[in-house]
């Protein structure tokens, strides 16, 4: 049932629930990924670790379920870890058990074979949990374990995050052997009024070139970034700042934008991300989950819920320094079919202009928009009241400078549309400030889905054209702004805007403005995600 | 002389006895004082103080608890909400079906089946977000189903209970995040 919803080239199992993603590690050249999944519904529950590998992080192939509650000491779940490898190429993996009393723990757990490069069996050390929650800690908010980053002293060092009332806080232990561990005093971060920092991650970036960085870089030229998940609003922040490695602290560049309070990955549907190194590439990358945004009813009529985000490469901005780029792994490249190009479309004010591109419901677009240079300048001031994509009311409202962009997954009737647009304002000291917002709320006819309007700001520097890359598949719909500044993830549910009765068009609803749009569209194939043939498959 | 005597103080005791007996005669649950008090601050923050209170303390083993078993609680409470509208829907269907009827019966269906389950199973198990997940989407699916009779609902009553009850649990659960 509802089949046209289903992905065909993000990461889903075959049926049923998923949640975070856990422990993703490139080992013996095959990209692993676990995840929260259950079994047995299409709402969370039964949590197991489901478990796919990929030679390209886009092609991927089910396994067998890698691990599930069996022991007393993750009787009530076996929740989300990260992996680390050491120096000796060992592969090992912390995760939180939920015990038989609901107590969170954590676990360490390594390959049965690590010959194996599949690796289809793990072993739970005996003598688990490794951690208990320490004095002062809530037992039911202490979770999530990160990828340990080796210290000068030959440590191994890992986060957890916890909240005290509500401040949510990220605990430092430090290891020999990831069996016995030390609490480090004082904790990584805190800050006030956040709440329960779930699936923290904590690693370093360059700041000298785009290259990414191992998990355990420190010194000149690395900056590190400390991001969670907040159980409060079920969104992913993240903070860039300076690590200090002997005090175990870390401190932002901007506390205004600290973290929990600040910057977030990504202004829709993504959360309990995760990052990894990829050392065959020399990248960060990173794993979101993608809810769905409709109801548990409709997840159990169609026997499925959850999406993984495509994974992205993320790196420090060194223009703006103050915020990462997040840009899909190039291999999502590898999908494109048949393209077509529009060049210097020009939009008057109030238009919709049908872009022919055969099937609109998976596709790869880059587009780049510009405002006529007259309108930007002759425009009046507005008042300096910012536009907020949330409260703004979506596309429909018109102001001087936009909104403008594109309608993905829209029929040709414009009964289902979903407006992925920029809004420019001119502040009242005459610069402008330009909004990136994905508008849900005409994108469905029907009325049990999420209608909000989601976005952000964008940075923009001066001379720089509006870009926009989308990632369009059936039921998300993947917006990256000004080359992966600001990011935004929706999900959408057309009931007829869909298989070839959806559309692509170019729209401007400014008022006063022209704008030039420059826009290439690639049909995506299919990634076959499918289960693993040991006799096919390589 | 001694009869009276006997009887007098017979009374006299008896008396004392019954103005000392704890009022068992009233027929009401005895709730520890220190869980009243943590029932009346926890519905305080909840959309329906009422409905709240009157939930927790009509339940029999409401006593010694803490906002998680209060939450747990009022996930029963759901449950019992979602039965009484089932059984009006498996009613109402035997003399007026209707496709509404039909919608809110999956409806109620994916509530008992699906929201109460995880809630339960996240409040037990220690990830109270998939708790809130659970009972807002109930309360929800209660507002479809209402709103697909188009004003002429043979089910406000339960749909109205099923909601409120829903959005108390939400806002219970959330205390817990």
């Amino acid at each position: 049932m509802l089949s046209w919803q289903r992905t065909a080239f993000h990461f889903q199992p075959d049926k049923n629930w998923m949640n975070d993603p856990n422990g993703p590690v490139y080992y013996k050249e095959w990209y692993h990924f676990f995840y929260q999944y259950n079994p047995n519904d299409a709402v969370w529950g039964d949590i197991v670790w489901g478990h796919a590998v990929s030679r390209d992080m886009i092609h991927w192939l089910y396994l067998p379920i890698a691990m599930v509650p069996d022991q007393w000491y993750d009787a009530n779940g076996v929740w989300t870890g990260s992996a680390t490898i050491l120096s000796d190429g060992q592969l090992v993996m912390l995760y939180t058990g939920s015990t038989n009393e609901s107590v969170q723990v954590q676990n360490l757990a390594y390959p049965a074979d690590p010959s194996d490069p599949l690796l289809l069996n793990w072993t739970k050390y005996d003598k688990n949990p490794v951690l208990s929650p320490p004095p002062g800690i809530h037992y039911r908010d202490f979770r999530d374990p990160t990828t340990a980053m080796l210290t000068s002293e030959g440590k191994w060092r890992i986060s957890i995050g916890s909240k005290i009332n509500k401040t949510g806080i990220a605990l430092i232990y430090d290891t020999e052997d990831f069996k016995n561990f030390e609490l480090k005093n004082g904790w990584l971060r805190a800050v006030q009024g956040t709440g329960m920092w779930e699936c923290v991650d904590f690693y370093p970036v360059s700041s000298i070139n785009d290259v990414g960085l191992d998990t355990s870089a420190y010194g000149d030229g690395v900056k590190h970034v400390v991001k969670v998940s907040l159980d409060d609003d079920r969104n992913d922040y993240y903070a860039i700042g300076s690590y200090d490695e002997k005090l175990a602290s870390f401190l932002p560049d901007d506390v205004k934008n600290d973290v929990g309070i600040g910057l977030r990955y990504d202004y829709g549907n993504f959360y309990a991300s995760k990052t990894f190194f990829d050392p065959s590439k020399q990248r960060r990358i990173l794993w979101g989950w993608i809810t769905e945004y409709d109801s548990e009813c409709v997840d159990r009529t169609k026997s499925w819920a959850s999406l993984q985000g495509i994974p992205r490469t993320v790196r420090l901005d060194r223009k703006t320094w103050s915020n990462l780029i997040q840009w899909p792994v190039e291999e999502v490249n590898s999908l494109r079919l048949r393209s077509s190009e529009f060049k210097d479309l020009k939009a008057k004010p109030g238009s919709v202009v049908p872009l022919q591109v055969e099937t609109a419901t998976q596709l790869d677009i880059v587009a780049e928009f510009e405002v006529d240079k007259e309108a930007l300048e002759t425009t009046l001031p507005e008042s300096d009241t910012d536009y907020i994509c949330e409260s703004s009311g979506g596309a429909s409202g018109r102001g001087a400078l936009g909104p403008f962009g594109l309608l993905v997954l829209a029929d040709a009737g414009l009964s289902e549309f979903t407006p992925l647009y920029f809004y420019v304002s001119k502040g009242l000291n005459g610069s402008l400030r330009t909004t990136f917002c994905s508008d849900q709320s005409r994108s469905s006819v029907a009325t049990n889905v999420n209608k909000k309007v989601l976005g952000s700001v964008v940075p923009v520097f001066g001379g720089e054209k509006l870009s926009l890359r989308v990632l369009v598949d059936h039921s998300i719909v993947e917006s990256f702004a000004q080359g992966g500044r600001t990011c935004v993830t929706s999900r959408v549910y057309p009931t007829r805007a869909i298989y070839g009765a959806a559309k692509l068009f170019v729209f401007n609803n400014a008022t006063d403005a022209t704008v030039t749009a420059s826009i290439k569209v690639w049909q995506m194939n299919s990634a076959f995600i499918r289960p693993y043939h040991p006799e096919t498959d390589t | 002389m001694t009869n009276l005597k006997t009887i007098t103080m017979f009374l006299f005791l008896f008396l004392i006895a019954m103005t000392s007996l704890p009022s068992i005669t009233h027929c009401r649950t005895l709730i520890i004082p220190n869980t009243e008090k943590l029932m009346e601050s926890t519905c305080k923050k909840t959309p329906n103080y009422n409905v709240c209170l009157q939930s927790l303390k009509a339940y029999p083993g409401s006593s010694g608890t803490d906002v998680n078993g209060l939450a747990q609680i009022m996930v029963k409470v759901m449950r019992s909400k979602a039965n009484d509208a089932i059984n009006m829907i498996h009613e109402l269907q035997r003399s007026r079906p209707s496709k509404a009827l039909s919608s809110c019966a999956s409806k109620y269906n994916a509530i008992v089946i699906g929201d109460i389950p995880e809630a339960t199973e996240a409040l037990a198990k220690g990830d109270p977000k998939f708790a809130e997940n659970g009972a807002n989407d109930a309360a929800n699916e209660a507002t479809f189903c209402e709103s697909g009779f188009n004003g002429k609902s043979p089910l406000t009553q339960q749909n109205n209970a099923m909601h409120d009850v829903s959005a108390v649990t939400a806002a219970i659960v959330r205390l817990l995040l």
